[in-house]
């Protein structure tokens, strides 16, 4: 009985006292982080606190050095063997990433496919739905992103935002519980990033997924997010929900870092 | 003479399949992060680049046999030798094309949960076409001329049997300029132009028009 009470309220994600260093360098110093399901995160904060690297281990593109990270109560990173945990091997990593959707700052669509392509390749070939179901999901998703009429296309001849867009697209063909949006418009002209922030607008109203966000777009992460985590030099320096964070920030560092993106602005 | 050129273009063909193969093989180990198979692939490669084409061929028809009794006949031993030298140079050009696909697309591919195999296969190996074709179309044209050297074990394609013309009619400038031709007209209007073919074909895969 205790143990069914504890799975219902166990966060989607879990970092645990995570620590990830470069050389002598600590990106990211003990982390402790939870992300319930259906929620919508922001992490914001200067460049170098190890805001991006927070997504990149929860999608297993580094390695952790210290603490363990869990997707629904079971560690990501490592896995049991006799008892303790040892830091998982390719084919445990494989077996619950596919829980995990990623958008990257540049995009990163594969140029020698078509706009369909892109978004059927995994589908079919990692989680072996048939072409035709897979090219069903993909054309919904395509519409949903307002890109469908570009199917055919190849990368090249889309615009950055066509192309956020479409990996928007790919990444949801998967069906991830968890959708992580690195800085998904820093690469974009600015006339450009109405149209992403208004398809991630719609994933968080309509399709209640819960997502994971590093931007610097302030404006946005107030309006959207249920929780903004401010970090500094790899650790939560505050967080809390938007009002709080952008209206009444309590930490020195935040307020400092707000007044000075804000003043840019 | 007519044979001739049709042994050189079938030494030709088995040499660059051979060549094709090996450097897909060592290129990949060379990439490898087992020392082992990095170290193999490395042996492998300085080897065959370090030494003589002509003696490794003299090697695998004439010393072969007498250290483990392994006879091949001419031919084979042609086109071996040829194979396995040249698929030495381009296993530094797959390694090099493979590095030059950038690193955000095995990314992306991890984070669609692909598989390394299908990750290689779908997404990176197709990518390294319009970076791998112009060297390995150089290394071919290269090839062809180096098929030359078989004559020499004797493998009776088209020097050989220039050789054997020239010795028979006394001809040198006719013969040799003959054979001088036929090599260039294969290279230049059958070899060079298919190769840029892929090199368009491959450029187009990717979304790039050239040429």
């Amino acid at each position: 009985m205790d143990n069914k009470e504890n799975i219902k309220h166990e966060p989607l994600v879990r970092f645990h006292e995570v620590t990830k260093r470069y050389g002598s360098l600590t990106v990211l110093d003990k982390l402790n982080l939870d992300i319930q399901a259906n929620e919508m995160v922001s992490i914001i904060g200067p460049s170098g606190s190890g805001k991006t690297t927070v997504l990149r281990m929860l999608m297993t593109l580094e390695m952790i050095d210290e603490g363990v990270i869990y997707l629904e109560g079971k560690p990501l990173t490592h896995m049991e063997s006799n008892g303790s945990l040892v830091l998982a091997d390719e084919k445990h990593i494989r077996s619950i990433r596919s829980n995990i959707g990623m958008v990257f700052q540049q995009f990163n669509l594969f140029p020698h496919m078509t706009v369909l392509q892109n978004c059927v390749e995994a589908p079919i070939n990692v989680l072996g739905l048939k072409p035709d179901e897979a090219e069903e999901r993909a054309i919904d998703l395509l519409g949903m992103v307002g890109m469908l009429d570009k199917k055919d296309e190849h990368p090249s001849r889309l615009s950055g935002g066509q192309q956020q867009r479409v990996a928007i697209a790919r990444a949801l063909a998967m069906r991830p519980k968890v959708m992580l949006l690195d800085e998904v418009t820093s690469a974009l002209d600015p006339e450009v990033i109405g149209e992403v922030l208004s398809v991630i607008r719609k994933l968080n109203s309509e399709h209640n997924l819960t997502m994971l966000m590093v931007t610097h777009q302030m404006g946005f992460a107030r309006e959207v997010s249920d929780r903004v985590c401010f970090f500094y030099e790899g650790k939560i320096a505050e967080q809390g929900p938007p009002s709080q964070i952008f209206e009444a920030p309590k930490n020195e560092r935040t307020k400092q870092f707000l007044s000075a993106v804000l003043n840019a602005n | 003479m007519f044979n001739g050129i049709g042994i050189t273009i079938a030494q030709m063909l088995c040499s660059t399949a051979l060549a094709i193969i090996i450097s897909l093989i060592f290129g990949l180990m060379r990439l490898s992060s087992n020392r082992l198979i990095l170290g193999i692939a490395t042996v492998y490669i300085e080897f065959f680049r370090g030494t003589s084409l002509l003696i490794q061929l003299y090697w695998i028809y004439y010393v072969l046999p007498l250290l483990i009794n392994i006879s091949l006949e001419a031919f084979y031993a042609g086109f071996i030798a040829l194979g396995l030298n040249f698929g030495a140079y381009g296993a530094e050009i797959v390694r090099g094309s493979i590095q030059a696909v950038p690193r955000q697309q095995w990314e992306a591919a991890k984070s669609l949960n692909m598989s390394p195999i299908l990750l290689m296969r779908r997404i990176i190996i197709p990518q390294t076409f319009p970076h791998l074709l112009p060297p390995f179309s150089n290394l071919l044209v290269e090839l062809l001329k180096a098929t030359a050297l078989v004559s020499l074990i004797s493998v009776t394609d088209l020097f050989f049997m220039s050789k054997v013309f020239n010795q028979t009619y006394w001809m040198s400038l006719q013969v040799f300029g003959t054979a001088l031709i036929i090599y260039y007209i294969l290279a230049r209007f059958f070899l060079t132009p298919f190769l840029r073919w892929l090199e368009i074909l491959a450029a187009r895969k990717v979304g790039k028009l050239i040429g």
